[in-house]
């Protein structure tokens, strides 16, 4: 479904050149959810980031459903696009627009007539709970209720993928977990493929069926999830699971203590 | 004597109006399309292109350098081109609009940077092409923002209206000058700045009522 192969992205600054991804190769398979999990400045967000280009990678070729996303021209770019839905850890709606214009903009976009586009979206604000807000504007909305917003902009023109840039990174523990069985509802009932970023091991553990670990712009270990936790092989994968571990114990040991 | 001043002055307000109302409808249709371009051209944006960028930015930043008087007094002979003389209201629009354009631009320019560029990238990750971003989501975000701006240059373009009454242009502030400075009629030129000062009130309440109703749209609550 998608295959990265090679993928080469390059930061240059003033002081130094960052390798921000070094030869990524990844396969999602169709229907996957897919969580890629690393440290900040692992080079996460670049990666996701350059499956719909928003970032250009510098070499390597990523194919999406057959299509080969880099060797495409802007004007297929943006056909492709549609088809590539993406949320993001501070939402980014548009706050002119009300929670209805928000979901119906992709559809707008891709030239949809006035009546399919109404009820495209009705249909898609019911899949995520936020039919009564059609009509309120995202600024009235809690952070759960805008990520809805959100998950439902992405998904109102039927795409393949959904990008998960952090997006729950700016949410608290029980939203989040709202979210989590949102997109989770969406994956089984639309078939889509998710592909995720993150830095919770929660978020990993609750609805991915498979991952990868990305450390200094490579990925060092990537299969089904349970192997993440039972056997960590790579170094990143080792230390997040300590650190949990870790803090594990020491909650155990000091409401042992009865503090 | 009440009764010549208040010809005076109605015959000066009704001229510095006309001025400023068409000089800045003027500058807003040189000034916003160009403000818009400084944008979407910066590196980065939707249609990237540093040298034009450049150009444009250094074209604004010379018009702005001039002082307002010499610029008024150089673009005479284009207002003698256009409006076919160089005196009274009509002309003066023709040098007030070039000179508010950049200033006007920039304006526009400040307002729109200040859309946060998560929402420019949602809009590219939709698909959407540059011309239904710059439509369809940078001026709506930016609206209140844009009307605040366009207040301030309202109320710019009134003062600078002033200036071009000095060499001929009528309104206000040739009455204030011809009469209440050059003929020391005091109570003409206190009844001049009375009456600016409530013009310039106006248009300022005008604009935040304007801005604030929308940003009270968004934000109300249920």
């Amino acid at each position: 479904m998608i295959i990265v192969e090679n993928l080469s992205k390059t930061y240059v600054t003033p002081t130094s050149t960052i390798n921000a991804l070094n030869k990524v190769n990844l396969q999602i398979q169709k229907g996957d959810i897919f969580g890629i999990i690393g440290f900040s400045g692992a080079g996460k967000s670049t990666l996701i980031r350059c499956l719909n280009r928003l970032e250009e990678p510098d070499g390597g070729s990523i194919s999406i459903k057959g299509q080969v996303i880099t060797d495409m021209d802007k004007n297929q770019l943006r056909q492709a696009r549609r088809k590539i839905g993406m949320i993001f850890q501070h939402f980014n709606l548009f706050d002119a627009k009300t929670v209805f214009e928000n979901v119906a903009f992709p559809l707008e976009v891709a030239g949809y007539p006035s009546q399919v586009i109404h009820s495209k979206v009705q249909k898609i604000l019911e899949l995520v709970g936020l039919s009564d807000k059609a009509q309120a504007y995202p600024l009235q909305l809690s952070g759960g209720q805008k990520q809805r917003v959100g998950i439902a902009r992405a998904l109102s023109n039927d795409p393949d993928v959904l990008l998960s840039d952090e997006a729950t990174s700016a949410l608290d523990p029980q939203t989040t977990y709202s979210i989590l069985e949102l997109l989770k509802d969406i994956n089984e009932k639309l078939g889509v493929t998710i592909v995720l970023i993150t830095h919770e091991l929660d978020v990993l553990k609750h609805i991915c069926n498979k991952m990868a670990v990305i450390e200094q712009g490579e990925i060092t270990e990537t299969g089904p999830v349970e192997q993440f936790f039972l056997n960590p092989k790579s170094d990143t994968a080792k230390r997040f699971i300590s650190i949990l571990q870790e803090f594990q114990s020491q909650r155990i040991y000091r409401e042992g203590e009865g503090i | 004597m009440n009764e010549d001043l208040l010809e005076l002055l109605l015959t000066g307000f009704g001229e510095t109006v006309y001025m400023v109302i068409l000089a800045t409808m003027a500058a807003l249709i040189l000034g916003m399309p160009l403000g818009v371009v400084l944008v979407v051209t910066d590196k980065g944006h939707v249609m990237e292109s540093p040298k034009l960028n450049n150009m444009l930015g250094t074209a604004v930043n010379i018009v702005r350098s001039f002082p307002s008087i010499i610029l008024i007094v150089i673009l005479l002979p284009l207002a003698r081109f256009i409006v076919g003389t160089t005196l009274g209201a009509t002309a003066a629009i023709v040098p007030l609009a070039i000179g508010s354009a950049p200033f006007i631009a920039r304006i526009i320019e400040n307002c729109l940077k200040e859309v946060s560029f998560g929402k420019i990238e949602a809009a590219m990750a939709i698909g959407a092409n540059p011309l239904t971003i710059i439509t369809k989501v940078l001026i709506p975000e930016a609206l209140p923002a844009l009307i605040r701006g366009v207040t301030l240059a309202i109320i710019t373009i009134t003062g600078f209206t002033a200036v071009a009454g000095a060499i001929g242009a009528g309104g206000l502030g040739s009455l204030a000058i011809r009469f209440g400075y050059m003929r020391f009629r005091d109570d003409i030129m206190l009844a001049t700045v009375i009456t600016l000062v409530l013009l310039v009130q106006g248009v300022q309440w005008g604009g935040d009522w304007i801005a604030k109703y929308i940003n009270r749209k968004r934000y109300k609550f249920d």
